[in-house]
């Protein structure tokens, strides 16, 4: 048999699935737990605005009054959990719990839909759900009960007075549809205060929110994703072809030995000096997918293996906490590897100094240059996908270039980023 | 020369043995992790260890690290790593424990140069110490502001490369295409203006008493 996901999904699916499942039990639950909850929610809500209004007078009032968003914050907390009797799944998202509420102190604004809930629930929805269990509960079961309850009295049912046996199976006869009847009103109830509950509790400006939390998360996902599909390209080239190809550069070192001088070790030669050049090509290609120091060794020793190939001198001061995670370090990097590169191509610099520290939970680096500066950002494509693959990780990349120079390329990113 | 070889791509495996044998030497195991290698070389007591610098399980500094245990255990063996790419961070490690036989230091792309491959391999079994050229260009470009090597001149640190691998004055005059006098003349200044240690050989200790710090 099909489950259904909530009770609202079940009384519009097949009526024998609904009636054979939990669903109307949970809804008479649910009822039936508004009974008490709601009138523990009245004389709270009345006690303390009577007694914040009487001692309004001698200020301590305005504490009282001001405990109320608090308790309707915490009747919230359990309405949400009670809404999931009925409907289990959750769209609104995540409120916050109460030990965040309790934590966050005042920080929290009121909200005034979570008052006007209680207010509802007290003033309202108990009394109905009182008058709804009553109702439906008490009809259904005196007319299954009937032939036994005749026995001892006549039973009056809405001007209907059973006094005979044939006239108690009549009711018998009728009170299996009522209680079918009465599964269904009793659930369409529960369900219509579950969205309403619902609705006040998690507004859809809350749901829009949690949609962009959700967004910014997946975001991150994401770059890690690309992080972690990068490493794997990387090391499938420096573990397949790159050995394949060193492996090549051995054989045809072995054959050049065997093979006389002349035209034969001649072709010879140049096939070696070709699978070198592949190599190297290879090799270069890797590092710029992913260098294989950066994953073994982190930022310092990987800025600093770029700062060695530089032909502008480079001075590097790298003074980090320890490994950061995967995605800041190659953002980092490749920011150092764009920046090094682009000095070396148009800046004129004499020198570079490349410095990273952490500053409040965030990497900073600079790369700064003694060149001629006028450096345009925009016009920089490498720097401009690093600039979009850091606001994925809440970072920022800026470029500071006035004509005559210095330029600066700044990074600052949130360490707890992926 | 009887030689263990440690490195866990297959293939690269078969090619240095190949290149080792056919130069004449006896290659007595060739392993692919860095517990294998330990494990042989207490067994067989090898001449040479050619050994890869990552190897399994972790693949970061296995093969170093079982380099280092060689020589701590057995000073005579002669040692020559290989690298697949440039970590001078790795070099100190390897130094700072060198007393002993030879330590070589090299990139793997050198072995595809058979001869100057071979011609490495029976510089360290005679003792001697071979950095890779590339790596101690790049040690020297970093420490260009300070340190014992600031005084240099271009001209002198291109021949302290080529000393650090080892090269004879003959032999740096060709690369250099300058003469024999000239490199002479650099060479003594450039142990004038480094500091050595005494009663080793000069042209090593120039190079490890730089090298040693730079690490």
């Amino acid at each position: 048999m099909r489950t259904s996901p909530d009770a609202w999904a079940a009384v519009r699916g097949r009526p024998w699935e609904f009636l054979a499942s939990w669903w109307p039990w949970r809804s008479i639950g649910y009822l039936l737990t508004t009974v008490p909850v709601g009138m523990t929610v009245l004389v709270s809500l009345v006690l303390l605005l009577g007694v914040g209004v009487v001692t309004l007078v001698v200020v301590v009032g305005v504490v009282v009054l001001a405990a109320i968003p608090r308790v309707t914050g915490g009747i919230g907390i359990l309405e949400r959990a009670r809404v999931r009797l009925v409907l289990p799944r959750d769209d609104g998202g995540a409120a916050p719990t109460l030990r965040e509420r309790l934590l966050a102190g005042r920080g929290l604004r009121v909200s005034w839909s979570e008052i006007g809930y209680a207010v509802l629930l007290a003033g309202v929805l108990w009394v109905v759900d009182a008058l709804v269990l009553l109702f439906t509960i008490t009809t259904a079961v005196v007319l299954l009960l009937a032939p036994y309850l005749v026995r001892f009295d006549t039973l009056g049912m809405l001007g209907w007075d059973i006094d005979s046996t044939r006239e108690a199976w009549v009711a018998f006869g009728l009170g299996i549809p009522t209680t079918v009847a009465a599964a269904y009103v009793v659930t369409g109830v529960a369900c219509g205060q579950a969205a309403l509950a619902r609705l006040l509790l998690d507004p859809p400006e809350h749901r829009l929110v949690q949609a962009v939390a959700d967004l910014r998360r997946s975001r991150v996902d994401l770059v890690g994703a690309f992080e972690t599909e990068r490493r794997r390209i990387e090391r499938d080239l420096h573990d397949g072809v790159q050995q394949r190809l060193l492996a090549l550069t051995m054989t045809l070192g072995r054959a050049e030995l065997d093979v006389p001088e002349g035209p034969g070790l001649d072709l010879l030669r140049e096939a070696h000096e070709q699978a070198e050049a592949a190599l190297e090509e290879l090799r270069f290609t890797v590092r710029g997918i992913h260098p294989r120091v950066l994953t073994d060794h982190g930022l310092a020793a990987a800025v600093d293996d770029i700062a060695d190939r530089s032909p502008v001198p480079v001075d590097t001061t790298i003074m980090l906490p320890g490994r950061l995670p995967a995605p800041v370090e190659a953002a980092a990097y490749f920011v150092v590897s764009e920046a090094l590169t682009n000095v070396a191509r148009h800046a004129r610099a004499r020198s570079v100094r490349v410095r990273a520290w952490v500053e409040r939970d965030r990497l900073v680096l600079t790369v700064v240059d003694d060149g001629d500066g006028g450096a345009d950002p925009a016009s920089g494509s490498g720097l401009a996908g690093l600039a979009l693959r850091l606001e994925a990780l809440d970072g920022t990349l800026d470029v500071h270039s006035p004509p005559g120079g210095p330029t600066e390329v700044r990074m600052e990113c949130p360490i707890d980023a992926g | 020369m009887r030689v263990v070889i440690a490195e866990d791509v297959a293939l690269l495996r078969e090619g240095l043995a190949a290149i080792l044998e056919r130069a004449g030497h006896d290659v007595l195991a060739a392993v692919g992790d860095a517990d294998a290698l330990l494990a042989y070389v207490e067994h067989a007591e090898p001449d040479l260890v050619v050994t890869d610098i990552r190897m399994p399980p972790d693949f970061s500094d296995e093969g170093l690290r079982a380099a280092v245990a060689v020589r701590a255990a057995h000073p005579e063996i002669a040692i020559m790593v290989l690298s697949a790419y440039i970590a001078d961070a790795y070099l100190a490690d390897l130094l700072d424990n060198a007393p002993g036989g030879g330590i070589g230091y090299l990139l793997k792309d050198r072995v595809g140069h058979v001869r100057e491959f071979l011609d490495s391999i029976d510089r360290v079994a005679e003792g001697e110490t071979v950095v890779d050229p590339e790596v101690v260009r790049q040690l020297l470009r970093r420490r260009r502001d300070d340190g014992p090597l600031a005084a240099l001149t271009q001209r002198e640190r291109e021949v302290l490369a080529l000393m650090a691998q080892g090269r004879t004055n003959g032999s740096i005059a060709a690369e250099l295409v300058v003469s024999e006098a000239a490199v002479r003349k650099h060479v003594g200044s450039i142990f004038a203006k480094v500091p050595i240690e005494p009663a080793a050989d000069r042209r090593v200790s120039a190079v490890l008493a730089y090298l040693r710090e730079s690490g």
